[in-house]
């Protein structure tokens, strides 16, 4: 779709979009949201792009294939899991620390990065098979 | 370390062996055998040390918990019958590694046999340390597992390939049936380990599953020790390199059949069931096997034919039930594993140096090899049964345990006779008809083996002979310790090579001059046999071709069935068992829902949602194209999403109002890709049957829905989570602290399964139209067509 309009107001979306989509997934333990869908609101940022500027342009944009971003996802969720292995607890207990940034305590936990791992996996899968799907250049 | 950590150790250290020998092998060559020999060494230094222990009959246990939870331990067991095989396992596996480095010098993938070869002495070890039930069984299927890589150790040849296979699906096979016969065992009497189960004899012989037990169990060990009519994978698994045929296929592997019976011995031995499965069984073996010995002309065929033939005579004595029985069975064990092991590496060492392993075109070496002939009449004799070599010892027994004055003894000493008197003319037909008569040319000049070749052999002939001259010591230290742990009392073995003259001694005479007849007579007999089995014309091992080829084409079939690849097919099979699952059951059982009370009071901006999820639908039913339906199916389930949004699920509304954007897009996407035409034209006869489809669905959700409303609400669940979720997880988003921690096993379940399905998908959507063909060349009556 080669809208001018589109082409004009997409990059500006979706990075609202993307940045919404970590705003929401960084809240959702305590509102609505959560790595599902946050990955989703990725998604649907990462479709607008590529149907403005083309596949190739999302492919650069994201760097990595999309499928080694949901590997990478998974494989840190897993990981977020074992960690609790290490103090003797059992798989997928969640871990909590509270370092002080900038004079607030700011909670982190393996629960956290497990829903990152989430929201990576979403991203990844859903945005390979859209972009695969769009691609038609070489068939 | 104590004395357990150490067997562990020993245990474990084949398989640390096996992870260096690719690099090892890299560094030194085919000598990295010398290094790698070490492992075996040190295995057998260790269970020596055991062995005055054992003498005085005591047995060794240990081990660790390992499955604490079903009480399953990892543990082994040591007394006389397993250090018996835990000495010939390592010893020979010693001789067989040295040899190994000298018959594939210069193989390029000559580090990756050495690491199978040394998983297999792992795994053949555990086999026959282990006391506990699983663990048997989890180093009998890895014995099949390893032997699979070795036998297909040249997988670039098709026969290589498909002995491989053959072997795993029959040992395979074979130790699944042995499993359940574990299970039946473990479940009669609460026991699953083998140090513990003699105790409950006579409970497990009055079971009503007793024979089932035993059937099962023969199950594994006849497959695994090839008896009759499980033979056919022993002869083709010669397809694997020497050095293996002489391991795995001669000294130990096949034998764990035999060893799975001498170990269960004192459990479910000496029923009648027992004494008439086994010797019938092994009879049948034994002279089929050394028929087929006999018509053979590749030296290794010879030898492995033999080999069905003596583990036939094994698991006949081990089934024999007269006394001498277990004793013979214990002294052929070991003086099988001796000569045959050492004749296997001889007919590699002539095959390595002449080209050829066909008798028929062999002659005249023993000037050229002159060593290798020595050793080779030396084991030849000890096969056959000839003083002074241990063999001899082992066959008087034998006679000795088969020659009462009663019916079933004769026939079964006659079927003794013939078949080691066919063995004694096919021992001699590889080790001395190569070497004796006119030098016949072969394809490679030939000229004595190197060091590293005849030194196995020579060795394990020496042991052989020393073992016959030292017999009172050997049998102190091996025979008796190892038919005492097989009978389950004490026994003592005597027998010497001291001169004794009675009904043995005259069976055994009659064996030889028999044994020389047929000798004499081969090419005839030969010749004879091959005949009699072209009359025949099918064989157990056409069978399992006709049993592969056969499971390939039903399963294609049924594929083909169920799996015709018309979306429009599933989807409907799909949608009208659901309808009907959703229907049939309350008009059946009488739980329909009651006439729903439809509230007064729903405010206006409800209607209006709903009503617009309504006009969505019509819109959906009513599009002329195909676009239009699905942004119309949007519109519905937008309105879906306000509906959660509206009755406190934000969470929900939010995933649903996402899933709906992109599921347009993707429609649309795939719509586009799949070039489909922008309007869908059916008639009115194949869009009826679909629309009441969709209006039974729809209806059975519906019923299913009120019931399930009708129940009182359990709040148990959605308290819990309330209460807990911010003291406990310290998340107030309840949905997203289930999901990410009270649940969070399931979601990380979930997101794998979202990742695989996105493979799936992208898999699916660069398939091209060369792939058709790909899946059609999994079509075996295709593949025959093309042939």
């Amino acid at each position: 779709m080669r809208s001018l309009i589109l082409r004009t107001v997409a990059p500006l979306i979706v990075g609202l979009m993307v940045l919404f989509s970590i705003f929401v997934l960084l809240r959702g333990h305590n509102e609505p949201g959560g790595g599902f869908i946050g990955g989703l609101i990725a998604v649907a940022a990462l479709s607008i792009y590529g149907i403005a500027f083309g596949v190739e342009t999302v492919r650069r944009a994201i760097v990595f294939h999309p499928l080694a971003i949901a590997g990478a996802g998974l494989m840190l969720s897993t990981l977020s899991g074992l960690v609790s292995m290490v103090f003797h607890v059992p798989f997928m207990t969640g871990l909590w620390i509270y370092p002080v940034i900038l004079g607030e305590a700011v909670p982190l936990s393996s629960v956290m990065t497990f829903d990152i791992g989430v929201y990576l996996v979403v991203v990844g899968a859903v945005t390979s098979v859209a972009l695969s799907l769009e691609e038609r250049g070489e068939d | 370390m104590s004395v357990a950590d150490l067997t562990f150790l020993a245990l474990l250290l084949p398989f640390l062996g096996a992870i260096v020998a690719p690099l090892l092998t890299r560094i030194l060559g085919h000598n990295a055998a010398w290094v790698l020999a070490l492992v075996p060494v040190a295995i057998f230094l260790h269970f020596t040390g055991f062995s005055a222990e054992i003498a005085r009959g005591e047995v060794v246990t240990g081990g660790y918990a390992w499955v604490p939870s079903f009480q399953v331990r990892f543990s082994w067991l040591i007394d006389g019958l397993s250090l018996t095989f835990m000495l010939l396992i390592s010893g020979i596996g010693a001789l067989i590694v040295l040899y190994s480095g000298g018959y594939l010098k210069g193989h390029p993938h000559q580090g990756r046999f050495f690491s199978f070869l040394l998983m297999f002495m792992g795994s053949m070890l555990g086999l026959v340390a282990s006391d506990s039930f699983l663990m048997l069984f989890v180093f009998w299927e890895l014995t099949s597992i390893t032997s699979f890589l070795l036998i297909g150790f040249d997988h670039q040849r098709e026969a290589a390939r498909r002995a491989a296979l053959q072997a795993l699906v029959v040992t395979g096979g074979g130790g699944l049936c042995l499993l359940a016969g574990l299970i039946i065992l473990w479940n009669m009497t609460g026991i699953n380990q083998f140090s513990l189960l003699t105790a409950f004899a006579p409970q497990v012989k009055a079971s009503p599953l007793y024979l089932v037990a035993l059937v099962l169990v023969l199950g594994g060990a006849f497959t695994k020790s090839a008896q009759f009519p499980f033979h056919f994978w022993l002869p083709n698994a010669m397809e694997a390199p020497t050095p293996v045929s002489a391991y795995l296929h001669s000294a130990t592997m096949v034998k764990a059949g035999v060893y799975l019976l001498m170990r269960l011995y004192p459990v479910l031995g000496g029923t009648p069931a027992w004494q008439i499965i086994l010797p019938v069984f092994g009879a049948a073996t034994l002279i089929i096997g050394a028929l087929l010995a006999v018509r053979q002309t590749d030296l290794k065929l010879m030898l492995a034919y033999t080999t069905v033939s003596s583990l036939g005579l094994l698991v006949l004595l081990t089934g024999f039930g007269a006394p001498y029985a277990i004793e013979a069975a214990a002294l052929y064990l070991v003086a099988h594993s001796l000569f045959k092991g050492a004749l296997f590496m001889v007919a590699g060492c002539i095959d390595h140096e002449t080209g050829t392993r066909d008798v028929t075109r062999l002659g005249g070496l023993r000037s050229a090899m002159p060593l290798t002939f020595a050793i080779a009449i030396a084991s030849a004799a000890s096969m056959g049964g000839l003083p002074p070599f241990f063999g001899f010892l082992a066959k008087e027994e034998v006679y000795t345990a088969l020659s009462a004055f009663d019916g079933r003894a004769m026939i079964f000493a006659v079927l003794a006779v013939v078949g080691n008197a066919l063995m004694f003319a096919a021992a001699f037909a590889v080790a001395l008809k190569p070497f004796i008569g006119k030098r016949i040319e072969t394809p490679q000049a030939a000229h004595e083996a190197p060091v590293l070749l005849w030194l196995g052999p020579a060795v394990l002939t020496l042991m052989g002979l020393a073992a016959a001259l030292l017999s009172g010591t050997v049998h102190e230290l091996i025979t008796s310790p190892m038919a005492s742990a097989i009978a389950g009392e004490a026994r003592v073995v005597t027998i010497s090579l001291a001169p004794h003259i009675g009904v043995p001694a005259a069976l055994s005479t009659l064996t030889v001059l028999l044994g020389i007849g047929v000798y004499l007579r081969l090419a005839r007999l030969r010749a004879a046999i091959a005949a009699a089995l072209a009359a025949i014309g099918w064989g157990p091992d056409r069978g399992f071709d006709q049993a592969m080829r056969g499971l390939v084409r039903l399963s294609s079939a049924v594929t083909r069935r169920l799996q015709t690849g018309r979306l429009d097919i599933y989807m409907t099979a799909t949608f009208t068992l659901l309808a009907v699952v959703l229907i049939v059951p309350p008009f059946l059982y009488g739980e329909l829902a009651r006439a729903p009370v439809f509230p007064q009071d729903i405010p206006l901006h409800e209607l209006a949602i709903m009503a617009i999820a309504v006009i969505g639908l019509v819109a959906v039913v009513l599009a002329r194209d195909r676009l239009t339906a699905i942004v119309s199916l949007g519109i519905q389930g937008f309105s879906v999403a306000v509906i959660f949004l509206l009755y406190g699920a934000p969470d929900l509304a939010f995933t649903q109002f996402m899933i709906e954007t992109l599921a347009v897009v993707i429609l649309a996407l795939v719509m586009t890709r799949l070039r489909l035409s922008p309007s869908d034209h059916r008639p009115l006869r194949e869009n009826l049957p679909d629309a009441a489809i969709a209006l039974a669905c729809g209806l059975g959700a519906t019923l299913f829905l009120l019931k399930v409303t009708e129940a009182p609400f359990d709040t148990g669940l959605s308290d819990f989570f309330n209460q807990y979720s911010k003291t406990i997880a310290h998340g107030a988003n309840v949905v997203n602290v289930i999901i990410v921690d009270f649940r969070g096993t399931d979601t990380l379940g979930e997101i794998a399964v979202v990742m695989i399905a996105a493979l799936a998908i992208l898999s699916l959507v660069r398939l091209r139209a060369g792939s058709l063909r790909r899946i059609a060349d999994n079509d075996p009556d295709a593949e025959e067509a093309s042939r």
